[in-house]
Formats: structure tokens, sequence, C-alpha cells
């Protein structure tokens, strides 16, 4: 744990939201800062900018902000698989970067250990960015007067002592700023406030930690929530449209990735690959099919859901899990299904309150942002972000 | 250790992966000096298919055995063949052994079997021999001899005398801490059986000995035992290499008595002991009296498992794949003379505990 800067990202109408919280959002834990990175408002202020560079595509027309949209939740809903470079789709659904401070592990498949490791890999992958190497990056912030004044003010470096490292640690530190909780469910559960949702919520909130079991995975501590619990399980999604082939997928994989195949291009451009989940990853046969838990905060602004993005609705991912993994009540279990995985055997009604419970856990920031976007005349979106310690204002970066 | 896939690091630490010892499937042959005599089997155990009415069947139990013979499917270099270790069945009734016949027959290569109790004390092991065959028999594989054993044979009073129905018979030789059980045994007629066998193999032929209690005694009251485990040890050790497998433990187990070196296997079903907590549905789990506190209880397949074996000269390295755990691999140390576990050994060498939060 590094010191921590506890910045909030604002994305609101300024007549709903108008006081920018400072302190520590409700129902999150101190942020992880690594000893090696500390926040600084320079950097986070260079990180936002990198964040939202087009020009770190082959296309030009290709941003981190693309397919992780601050209008958006950090999200490219109602995308299913993210559309990269020449409108290209990859086979993955863009998970929000809200609150990623958090993650012990990056991608679906957790291939990637830390929000600095991440940043590299959309820019060099064929079908998000499109670059064949970070060459081009570099030139750009080398070269670009107000990148080298950025770097000085950021890390004292000169323009030829900047590194892909840099880059990498500024879009980070930018990522940790954006850390939202204060949701009605925080606001009901560690604020004590009992009218902060409704009583439908509260039944959901019931389902959730008995008999749907999935606090098991979606967990929450005694004074904080991140609803994750950064690990891996087959839950019955996307592995079972490959389940006739995975007898030959599988050990192929392993021979292909053993000759020199690189695990990042293959899962985002190959269907079947993809499906094969975290065993892509570290071989091992436990991890067949399985996917990283993802957080629940905000998942009401964020559809359509799963790695693939092959859910619809929360009602649609609940009912996905009630049926003990699988989708449709007819569909085979696959054979690899995490242990955890069962049918539930939740009434209508218990799947009703479900969903109501998963609707109270949107900040308040982007529930405003999802009215407005449905509703485009009430209020003006503006990206606006602040920071509690710094007096940089970092948002308004968009290009 | 594969976390972090940089490209360029990629291919060395693919490279890493396929020497690590942990992996469950390997894609590189183990280079002996006669690389012909070196070969790998399958091993699964205790899977106790349990039916509760109609087409019925417990699934924790089901998705258990599903999942290893799937995973045993995917094993490369493909095993030579898979040994099912005993108690298919919960209750050794007809449904159950045809339901776990059904899953076993997606293993691709030869399957051979061992008795369980629990296959066994309905009828006698009556249907279990109409699918499988014989109850104990031996067979040569590259310069190994095998030889399977029913060792939960036990005092004919208590089987034919005691008993008014076949189901009770069952019931009580399924009980743990159960007074009114009885110890498991080999017997007279498999002791003749098992020495006119051994007859014929030259002392140092490798051999290696699959029953489903343990040939050494462990604990009575759960029959981790055989009555005549001595004496069956005693036909055994004139023989250079010897290795005995076993079930019926649920868990990690291994031992070296004389030249006879012991390695258990892991249930599909559950491990032993087991926890209760958790269950917010029926869990048909056999009633307890210690609880477990390694496995979590809300992952089912927590603490359960399956293992192959590489035979190399003539002795066992078994790597046990384990669900929700890192996989642990039991490894015979000629230095020492007995089974070593690679990650648990000396107290000065252990690793910690594994936790899970």
């Amino acid at each position: 744990m590094g010191p921590s800067i506890h910045t909030v990202l604002a994305v609101a109408c300024a007549s709903l939201f108008s006081g920018i919280a400072l302190a520590q959002p409700l129902g999150l834990p101190p942020l992880p800062v690594p000893a090696d990175n500390p926040q600084t408002p320079e950097k986070i202020q260079l990180g936002d900018k990198l964040f939202n560079d087009k020009r770190f595509s082959s296309t030009g027309e290709v941003s981190c902000a693309k397919c992780h949209d601050p209008q958006k939740a950090f999200t490219d809903s109602p995308l299913v698989t993210s559309e990269g470079i020449n409108n290209l789709t990859g086979t993955r659904n863009a998970p929000t970067v809200i609150n990623s401070a958090y993650f012990t592990k990056f991608f679906w498949d957790g291939r990637s250990p830390d929000l600095e490791d991440q940043a590299q890999h959309p820019i060099i992958n064929p079908v998000e960015m499109g670059l064949t190497n970070h060459d081009p990056v570099l030139n750009i912030v080398r070269t670009d007067p107000e990148y080298i004044a950025a770097f000085r003010k950021a890390f004292n470096k000169e323009p030829l002592q900047v590194t892909m490292r840099e880059v990498q640690q500024a879009i980070a530190s930018f990522e940790r700023t954006l850390i939202s909780g204060d949701s009605p469910f925080d606001q009901w559960y560690f604020g004590k406030k009992q009218d902060a949702i409704s009583e439908q919520a509260k039944r959901g909130f019931d389902v959730f930690m008995n008999k749907g079991r999935c606090v098991s995975c979606h967990t929450i501590e005694n004074d904080h929530a991140l609803f994750t619990d950064n690990r891996f399980h087959n839950i019955g999604v996307g592995v079972n449209r490959i389940q006739a082939d995975i007898g030959t997928l599988a050990p192929a994989f392993l021979k292909a990735k053993a000759d020199g195949v690189d695990v990042d291009k293959a899962v985002l451009s190959n269907p079947k690959a993809s499906e094969l989940g975290r065993f892509a990853v570290t071989d091992t046969l436990d991890e067949l099919g399985s996917f990283k838990t993802s957080t629940l905060r905000n998942v009401a602004v964020t559809a359509p859901f799963m790695h693939d993005g092959s859910l619809k609705t929360l009602r649609d991912v609940v009912e996905h899990y009630n049926n003990g993994g699988i989708t449709q009540k007819t569909d085979p279990v696959n054979d690899f299904l995490s242990g955890g995985i069962r049918p539930l055997n939740l009434t209508d009604q218990e799947m009703t309150d479900l969903v109501a419970f998963l609707e109270t856990l949107t900040s308040p920031q982007f529930a405003a942002q999802k009215q407005a976007s449905l509703n485009p005349a009430s209020c003006n979106v503006s990206t606006a972000s602040a920071a509690s310690s710094t007096p940089a204002r970092m948002g308004g970066a968009q290009p | 250790m594969s976390e972090t896939l940089g490209r360029r690091s990629f291919i060395k630490n693919a490279a890493l992966g396929l020497s690590a010892s942990a992996l469950p499937m390997t894609l590189v042959e183990l280079a002996f000096a006669k690389p012909e005599d070196s070969f790998t089997f399958a091993y699964i155990s205790d899977s106790h298919i349990q039916h509760i009415k109609g087409t019925q069947f417990v699934r924790n139990w089901d998705r258990g055995l599903i999942r290893a013979v799937a995973e045993t499917n995917l094993l490369t270099p493909r095993p030579d063949f898979t040994m099912f270790g005993g108690d298919l069945a919960q209750m050794g009734s007809k449904p159950e052994l045809d339901h776990g016949a059904e899953m076993l027959s997606k293993l691709r290569g030869k399957v051979y079997h061992v008795m369980g109790e629990h296959d066994y004390y309905l009828d006698l092991g009556e249907y279990w021999s109409k699918l499988f065959g014989p109850q104990y028999y031996s067979f040569n594989h590259k310069g190994v001899h095998f030889i399977v054993l029913n060792s939960i044979l036990t005092y004919d009073d208590w089987t034919f005398n005691r008993w008014p129905s076949a189901e009770q018979r069952m019931v009580e030789m399924s009980g743990l801490d159960n007074p009114n059980g009885s110890p498991f045994m080999v017997g007279d007629k498999q002791r003749a059986w098992l020495a006119k066998d051994l007859a014929k193999v030259k002392k140092d032929t490798p051999i290696v000995v699959f029953s489903h209690s343990p040939l050494q005694k462990i604990y009575k009251g759960w029959n981790f035992w055989t009555e005549d485990a001595e004496q069956v040890q005693a036909l055994l050790a004139p023989f250079d290499k010897v290795t005995v497998f076993y079930g019926h433990v649920h868990q990690i187990q291994y031992n070296q008595i004389g030249n006879i070196a012991f390695t258990s296997a892991m249930a599909t079903a559950w491990p032993w002991p087991y926890p209760q907590s958790y269950a917010q549905a029926q869990q048909l789990l056999p009633k307890l009296t210690v609880q477990m506190n390694r496995a979590d209880p809300f992952f089912e397949r927590d603490a359960t498992g399956w293992q192959f074996i590489d035979i190399n000269s003539g002795r066992a390295d078994v790597s046990f794949s384990l669900y929700n755990n890192t996989a642990r691999r039991i490894v015979f140390d000629p230095k020492s003379g007995q089974p070593q576990d690679t990650a648990y050994q000396a107290a000065d060498q252990r690793i910690a505990p594994q936790t899970h939060y």
C-alpha cells in the first residue's frame, strides 16, 4: 500500500451532483498504490491525456477511451464485444475501468498482473489499436511539445529518456483516480441510511447473501465491498459453446503456445481459443473456461454482461446462475463447471428482487450519466474530475 | 508464475511452464534410460454416484466424475490406461453402477476397475462383476506387474448371517464409526491366489498393487484399514520395487513400509473429513462427527481431485490434480527410499498451508 490519494471522478449533471465528494468514497477500501508509482497530479493529468490520445493506434482513430468511454461508465456499452481499429471486433466485452485500481489481475483471463502492465497490450493488439510495436507511441511522446513538457513535469525525464514504462505508469495513475462508491447500497449498508434502498432491494440483498450464493465470489467485507474475489471461475459462459471442440482445442492451443504463439493476440482474435479462458494463461485444467469475477459496482449501467457480452440483461444473468451455469434450461452443462455453480431454485420473485438489489450498486455520478443519456435534453453531461488532495483539474481531456 | 506474458518473455515462460512439475498436462515425455519402459496412467477413484429416485442422481457427485473424466481425456501424452479405484456407487445399486459406468464410458482407452465396499455390499459384487469383470486379477504392462485385489471383504458371519436385508448390510458397512461395522480384509482365498500369482514373477520386476482400502492399518473406525494387511505385505516383501495404490480415504496419504511404497487417491466426490457448513440446500453428505477446516465448502469440488501416475524405473510419480488448490506430486525418492511430497517435505522445507481467503 502506498500513500492513498483519493480522487473522485465526477461525471454528472452539475445540478444533480454539484458537490464533488472529496473523502474516500463510501464502500471502498483505501486505494492501493504501488510504491514505485506514487500518485501525483502531474502524472495523473498526463495519464488522462494518454488515455484519450487516438494517435496511439494504426488508424489514428482509436484511443483507450474508445472502448472505455467516460460517457459510458468507462465501457463501450451496449456493444457486445469491443470494436478496435477499422471496426474490427475482438472476442471480449470491455470491462469498466472504474474501480479497476482494486483488481489484482487484469483482462478477463488475468493475463496481466497490474494496471501498468495492462496498459501496453491493447496498443499493439491487431484487433484493438493495431500498432505492430510501441515505437510510434514513443515517437509521439518524445516529439510532441505538450508531451515533452508533461513528461518533464511528471517524471523529470528528457524526451529520449521517456520509455513505455513512464507511459504505462502515467496511464495507470490516471486509472487509479477512477474510483467510485457511494451507491445507494453503500448508503444503506455502510452508511446505515435505512431508506437508501427499497424494501425489494433489501429482499434482493438477502438472496444475494444466502440462497443466491452470489456473495461467495462477489465479496462484501465488514467495511467495504469490491464485489469481486479477484479469482477465476468457469460459470458456463462461452465455454458452453466450444464443448465439442475442447478435446482437440485445448491440447492444440498448448502446443501452439509452446511453439511461441502470443496468448494476447490469440485469445482476442480466435473466438474458440478465447473461450479456453484462464487455461490459456496458466495451462491448468482446473481453469479451463474460467474468467475473472467482475465487480458488480455500476453493473446496471454497463450492459451487456459476461466476458463475451453474451447476456443482455441482469435478469438474463440471474437466470443463467439460477439454471446452474446454463443460459437455457435445456443446454448441456459443461464438464469443467466450477464447483460453486449449481442450480439455485430461486423463485421468480427472488430473481426480480435480486436484480433490484444489483441496481442499487450504481454510484450517483453514473446513475446521473445514464439518466442523462436516456434523456439528453435534461442536462448537459460533461466529463470532469477532481482530486481531493491536488488542485489539478484532470478531466476534460477529450481530444 | 506465468502471470506476466510480455511478448518477449512469452516463449521463455511457456518453456518454463512445461518443465514445471505441477502441471497437470505435460507435453514432454520424461526421458529415461529405457524410454519404452516409461509410461503414465490415470487414476480416478471414489465417485460415490448416488441414486435419489427415477432418473435423479446427486448432482455434486455426478459433476465430480464428469469433470475427472473430461480432464483425463485431455492428458497429453495420453495415459496408457485409466484405473478406477472403487466406490463408483454409493449404495451399490444397479442404477448407480449403470450411471457411473455410462460416465466412465467416455474415457478414451482401456479402463480397469477396483471393487469398493459401496459397490459390493448390496449384492456382494454380482452386478459390478457383470459390468466390469473379475474382482481380483493381474496383468503385465511394459514390464510392470499390476495386481488388483478386492480388499473390502470381511468375516463371513458378518456378511451372510447378521443382517435381515441386503440394503441394511450395505448401510451398515457404509457408516463411519459404526459399532455395527466390520473390518475389511483380503481374505484367505485371495491371499492364496496372490501367492500363486506372485510365484511366476521375477523378484526385480516392478509390482504395482491396487486395492480399495489401504493395505496398511491407519484407522479402524473408518476402515482406513485392512485386517490382514501384514499378511499381504509379507507376500509382497520379497520383491525389489512394490507400490500400493488405494482409494477409500478421500485424502492424500503416503507411507513406506519395508519395500512397499503406499500412495492414496483423492475422491472425485467429497473429501474426508469434510465441512457441513454452507449447505443452504440438501447436501446428501454422509453424517460425520469430525469437521474439516481445510476445504472451501462453497466450491463443491474443493479438496477433491484425481491423479495421474508416471511409472519410471518401476517407481511411481503421482500427480494430484486438485480443484481450487495447487497441484501436488508424491514422488518416490530413491535416496531416502520412500515416497515424498515434492512440496511438503521436512518441517523446515514445508510451504505454508494453502489458503483461499
